[in-house]
């Protein structure tokens, strides 16, 4: 069942006034314009236990995604596939407003729309996953850990997982008898195949502006905000309106246009950082 | 320059575009963007002297403080009673608006008013902090001990009531029954003997389904006095 | 399990079921069909059936749930065990969750909350049977509900899925046509007011084609206002209408 929610953090009316007031002059409360990032860091590898990982600050949003590569069984109605499952979790740490407990709505909610623009566009290769058709193949699991919370969970965690699926590789097979394939964990080989890249670009609305990566504060104030997920071919392979009001039709055409800009920025902040890390073995 | 797009008495759903203009005015259950005016409810549209309000065919309105009101005792507590008025709000009667002393350490409240209990009651105070408050000291107002209660849509009250009471005074006079509508759908009433009763609420049922056509208050007139006919009376 | 992918545009350009691309399924809707719920209706797109009940504005306990300047939506979307060809556990699935949260935010755009401080208004959505499009059913569902219920709002919402499959955009996809199609967007809009109020795209558009699924979006949302407006009427017009 979900609530209207009763715990959003109180913003200051002279904030959000003046929050309204900068944005009719182009610019927002901590600065920037309406249609810039924050500044951008990723780390790789920080958890070198997991098969792959990276962590992504976004501001001061903090977002750390683990994939650990299992054996399993595939689906029953796709034999010929590897699994992927994509789950997020927004850990009490990350603000005094999280409480313990499982995957409010929130997070499954980001969990899902991440794992549908990298499932959609496949882009992970499910069927170079298999070991033994119908029976074994391996199963990708990319959590994604919030760490603080400052708005844009979604771009950071989707940074996050294509960075992590970008550097992670399978474990090593050392034997096939008949069903049972034994795998050494602590050795890698090859990295997950992957046919493309994708990132996501949400837009938050505030008194009929369009902004560009919220941060906590204006995610709150805002109307509405929307996440458009884009792949290396400039393809839409993901949407998601939330908030509890609308966008007129030509307002979507302007956030289509807004998100495909700005894919190319994040494309190239993603690939300088997987270029260096490549360049430095 | 303004357009007013709806005649009197169509029936409107919400988001119907029932006037444009600057000058127009919207009244109740209608809302404005920009220089147009929308309904919010489903309703019957009442266009006077330049101002377009609806007259919901659904949902309860707000309880106003002076309704006279029916309501069902559902709770008991040391000092007050809590009241059912079919509103989003419960009602409060506290026992210094129902009786002239009362001591909580002696007196038990449900020896006078108790759970199960319908009440006339008026409501002296609702503002937008706090529950609305009853009292039954006044003429008319009480602990309802004969006669029968039936529910109708709230939003069908003024019907039943009508312009200036001609409803329900044609209700009252063919039938010698005595009939108090609270503004929140419900009625008491009161009759000599049962047949009457029973035409009654079945009268009553027919301007529920009818509101909404002209001439109503004829045919309920009609509808009395053919039903007398067949009962005898 | 069948995994073997229908022909889902046939050679005459006509869908698997003989649809047309633009063409809605067949569009049932009834309002106040439940007598213990404040607002009630049950809309049928083609074999996706929905059942919505609407209770409130009312107090709800415990109070620190409540807000102080407006109502409370709680909004559930809740599949039926017999509702899929696979049993469904009555457990409460992450999609649930995530279908309850976007179908509430599309009815906190379009309810008057302010009106009802400190009370809330639920919203239950029972997918009875479940052949696609069962948000954009439950949601067009939910808003002729609270309609029902007498609650003021600035508009119907009226949703509708379009999709692509076998390379061709069609309106109102069916369940073979999500499962087996390369995209899936359900969209809901306040048509009065040009506003998009639920909007999630699960598959793959170009640019372009996504501008060509709004377009088509449109004329199913404009046709199924319209069979909302003559729901809500449907039981006043047994009576001639006056002018």
């Amino acid at each position: 069942m979900s609530l209207t929610p009763t715990y959003l953090p109180v913003i200051p009316r002279l904030k959000r006034d003046s929050m309204i007031q900068v944005v009719k002059k182009g610019v927002r409360i901590d600065g920037r314009k309406l249609d810039e990032y924050r500044r951008i860091s990723i780390e790789l590898n920080p958890i070198p236990k997991a098969e792959g990982s990276a962590t992504v600050k976004l501001g001061n949003t903090m977002v750390m995604a683990g994939v650990k590569i299992e054996l399993g069984e595939p689906y029953r109605d796709r034999p010929k596939e590897g699994v992927l499952q994509v789950h997020a979790e927004f850990v009490p740490l990350a603000s005094p407003g999280f409480e313990p407990g499982p995957p409010d709505e929130n997070a499954i909610e980001t969990a899902r729309v991440i794992d549908r623009c990298i499932r959609e566009p496949k882009a992970v290769s499910l069927d170079k996953l298999v070991i033994i058709p119908g029976r074994r193949v391996w199963i990708v699991f990319n959590d994604i850990y919030l760490l603080d919370y400052d708005g844009n969970v979604v771009d950071a965690g989707m940074l996050a997982s294509m960075a992590a699926l970008h550097i992670a590789r399978l474990p090593r097979i050392t034997g096939i008898e008949g069903d049972n394939v034994v795998v050494d964990k602590g050795c890698r080989s090859e990295p997950l195949p992957l046919n493309t890249s994708v990132v996501t670009v949400s837009i938050a609305k505030i008194g009929g502006y369009l902004l560009v990566d919220p941060v906590l504060e204006e995610e709150v104030v805002a109307d509405a905000k929307i996440t458009i997920g884009i792949d290396r071919d400039e393809r839409i392979v993901g949407i998601q309106k939330t908030g509890m009001s609308g966008f007129t039709l030509g307002e979507l055409d302007e956030v289509v246009e807004l998100a495909i800009r700005k894919s190319r920025e994040l494309f190239s902040v993603l690939e300088k950082v997987l270029k260096e890390a490549n360049t430095s073995k | 320059m303004s357009k007013i797009h709806v005649a009197n008495r169509q029936i409107v759903r919400p988001g119907d575009l029932l006037a444009e203009g600057e000058d127009v005015k919207g009244g109740d259950y209608t809302y404005r963007v920009g220089d147009r005016v929308y309904a919010s409810v489903l309703g019957l549209a009442s266009v006077d002297n330049g101002v377009v309000s609806i007259i919901p065919l659904e949902g309860s309105p707000l309880p106003r403080e002076g309704d006279i009101v029916i309501g069902l005792v559902t709770g008991v507590g040391i000092t007050n009673w809590v009241v059912d008025i079919r509103a989003p709000y419960k009602a409060i009667l506290n026992a210094s608006e129902a009786l002239e002393s009362f001591n909580p350490i002696t007196d038990d409240l449900r020896k006078y008013i108790d759970v199960g209990d319908y009440i006339i009651a008026k409501i002296i105070v609702f503002d937008r902090t706090r529950n609305p408050m009853l009292t039954v000291k006044g003429k008319g107002l009480g602990k309802i001990t004969e006669g029968i209660v039936i529910d109708i849509k709230p939003s069908r009250v003024p019907r039943v009531i009508g312009k200036k009471k001609t409803m329900l005074n044609v209700l009252i006079e063919t039938t010698g029954c005595s009939i108090v509508v609270g503004q929140n759908g419900r009625v008491w009433i009161r009759c000599p003997n049962k047949q009457l009763e029973d035409i009654v609420v079945r009268a009553i049922h027919k301007i529920e389904e009818e509101a909404h056509i002209p001439g109503l208050t004829d045919r309920v007139k009609k509808f009395i006095e053919e039903e007398k006919k067949r009962a005898g009376l | 399990m069948s995994s073997e992918k229908p022909v889902l545009i046939r050679e005459d350009g006509l869908r698997h079921d003989g649809r047309k691309p633009d063409q809605l399924r067949p569009i049932r809707m009834e309002v106040g069909v439940l007598s213990n719920a404040d607002g009630s209706a049950i809309v049928e797109y083609g074999g996706t059936k929905v059942i919505v009940a609407v209770y409130g504005p009312r107090e709800v306990h415990p109070k620190h749930l409540t807000l102080p300047d407006r109502a409370l939506i709680r909004c559930r979307y809740h599949m039926a065990p017999f509702s899929t060809i696979d049993r469904k556990s009555p457990v409460p699935s992450r999609r649930e969750i995530e279908l309850s949260k976007v179908i509430r935010e599309a009815l906190e755009a379009t309810i008057f909350t302010e009106l009802y401080p400190r009370t809330t208004i639920d919203v239950f959505i029972e997918v009875l049977q479940a052949d696609g499009g069962t948000r954009t059913a439950g949601l067009t569902a939910a808003s002729l509900a609270v309609a029902d219920a007498g609650i003021p709002m600035r508009d119907l919402v009226a949703a509708v899925a379009v999709g692509k499959v076998d390379g061709v955009l069609v309106l109102d996809i069916d369940e073979v046509e999500d499962e087996f199609g390369e995209a899936d967007m359900p969209i809901a809009m306040m048509p009065s007011l040009n506003q998009v109020v639920l909007l999630q795209l699960n598959g793959v558009l170009s640019r372009d084609e996504f501008k060509k699924a709004i377009e088509l979006a449109r004329k199913g949302i404009d046709e199924i206002y319209r069979l909302e407006k003559e729901a809500l009427t449907k039981k006043y017009l047994k009576y001639p209408e006056t002018v």
